[in-house]
């Protein structure tokens, strides 16, 4: 490959804290509301939606320069469609309970905008190689964010861990009285807000200038 | 080569053989998958069907109770006649929820009829018979449903062998409010059910209610707080199912014996 390795790093671990497509390009959201309310659910998202970004970008990049600038948008549709209707059979086949909570957000990952945006961004324009880098990262930042909402939403909102009961509830003869909000989605808007907080708190040059 | 691209044969041929590899593709992992897809389905309706008659610990083997003490029958509940194959299938394929949907195989319920708000009901329904130790009938399970606040709340419930007895109860598929309605499926609410009497004396009347401070020991439930319509919603489909339009004769032929001789 002809990319330095310096490069391939940034590409790869860039888009975790220093780009990170939720915190600082705010895309993706949707998703991010919905599937996070337990660990479980969110891992199996998280896997699912590197795997789509990582082979749409490695796909795209491969037959980048045969595809005609007029059709563009729709030869990435359709290739991203295909990779999340292969991945929601295969997690109908093997993962199935899991599949039936996840339901239509496994399909909107088409529509997820980091998938996208990466296609027309990245994988345009670079090799295969990186590309597929590229999507990894990606989806290791969306995942980042994603595993801390979930993690906050499933251990104060229903006090347990993947399942696990980790805080006694109070409505079972424990101590803890779980936080009614964050089961719901709206919950995911506070927890993010906050991850952007301190993200740009310790890396000041991601606020954006005063107009 | 920018150029080339742009051409009316290049766009139309990158065009049609992309739509063709991944029409290919998505083709092929949905007929691949499709024979584990269904397993996982039937499986999954084995286990509410055990966890709906209480026989469903976290180490169970669902396929080898099912198939030792489970016995599935399609009855058709306007004749009570216990029939072999409804819809093209048979009764373990048979899918009374899909037949709903489907006119020939359903009938459309009136307005002032349909309390539970389910539009159609199926001609044929599907009753697992579960057997027990001493392999006589012990638990039989019935499939409900009924429009809670949101959707339609799909259940299996499991009466004891009076056909009156409430065994326990599982709403597998909902979707109402999570922390309010959606408690529908909290073990402890569901604890409630066990014990309950659906019908009074002579099985006369439907007694059974999802009410705020029950009135009667052994037939009401304990609405669920904050979820009034949900409550409401499950009271209507008991209301709805036990009633004389809908499994109230069958529970009668069961109860009678009959329905192993049809």
């Amino acid at each position: 490959m002809a990319s330095s390795a310096k490069e391939m790093k940034e590409v790869l671990f860039g888009p975790i804290f220093a780009n990170n497509p939720i915190a600082l390009q705010i895309l993706g959201i949707c998703s991010a509301l919905a599937v996070t309310s337990k660990m479980e659910n969110t891992v199996v998202m998280c896997i699912a939606l590197t795997l789509v970004t990582a082979f749409s970008n490695l796909f795209i990049s491969l037959i980048r320069n045969h595809i005609p600038s007029s059709v563009r948008i729709i030869v990435q549709m359709t290739i991203i469609a295909s990779l999340v209707i292969v991945v929601d059979q295969v997690l109908r086949a093997y993962a199935y309970s899991i599949a039936k909570e996840l339901s239509v957000f496994v399909g909107l990952i088409i529509t997820n905008c980091i998938v996208m945006g990466r296609a027309e961004a990245f994988a345009m324009k670079s090799p295969p190689g990186l590309s597929f880098l590229d999507g990894i990262g990606n989806g290791l930042g969306y995942s980042v964010v994603l595993l801390t909402v979930g993690f906050i939403r499933e251990l104060f909102g229903s006090g347990s861990l993947f399942g696990y009961q980790i805080l006694q509830l109070a409505s079972e003869g424990g101590w803890y009285q779980p936080i009614g909000l964050l089961v719901l989605p709206p919950s995911a808007f506070f927890i993010i807000g906050g991850f952007i907080w301190v993200l740009r708190t310790f890396r000041p040059e991601q606020v954006e200038p005063k107009d | 080569m920018a150029k080339k691209n742009e051409s009316l044969g290049k766009t139309l041929f990158v065009v049609v053989a992309l739509c063709l590899v991944c029409a290919i593709v998505v083709s092929g992992s949905a007929v691949g998958l499709k024979p584990i897809q269904q397993k996982n389905a039937a499986l999954d309706m084995q286990r509410n069907v055990l966890d709906a008659a209480g026989l469903l610990e976290a180490d169970t083997d669902v396929v080898a109770v099912f198939n030792e003490r489970v016995e599935t029958k399609l009855v058709n509940l306007d004749t009570l006649e216990v029939v072999d194959s409804a819809n093209g299938q048979d009764p373990v394929a048979y899918d009374p929820i899909a037949a709903a949907n489907k006119p020939e195989w359903s009938t459309k319920l009136e307005k002032s009829a349909d309390i539970a708000g389910i539009g159609t009901r199926e001609n044929v329904t599907k009753v697992y018979l579960i057997k027990g130790a001493d392999g006589e009938l012990a638990t039989a399970v019935l499939y409900v449903r009924g429009y809670g606040l949101w959707g339609t709340m799909y259940g299996l419930l499991a009466l004891e062998s009076d056909m009156n007895t409430v065994k326990g109860i599982n709403f597998y598929e909902h979707s109402e409010t999570p922390g309010l309605g959606g408690e529908i499926q909290n073990p402890k609410w569901v604890a409630q059910w066990q014990g309950k009497e659906i019908y009074g004396d002579e099985h006369a009347s439907i007694e059974l209610d999802i009410m705020k401070n029950p009135s009667q020991e052994n037939h009401d439930i304990d609405a669920l707080s904050g979820a009034t319509l949900t409550s409401n919603g499950v009271d209507n489909l008991v209301a709805y199912w036990f009633s004389d339009k809908a499994y109230g004769p069958l529970l009668d032929k069961i109860r009678k014996g009959e329905l192993n001789n049809g």
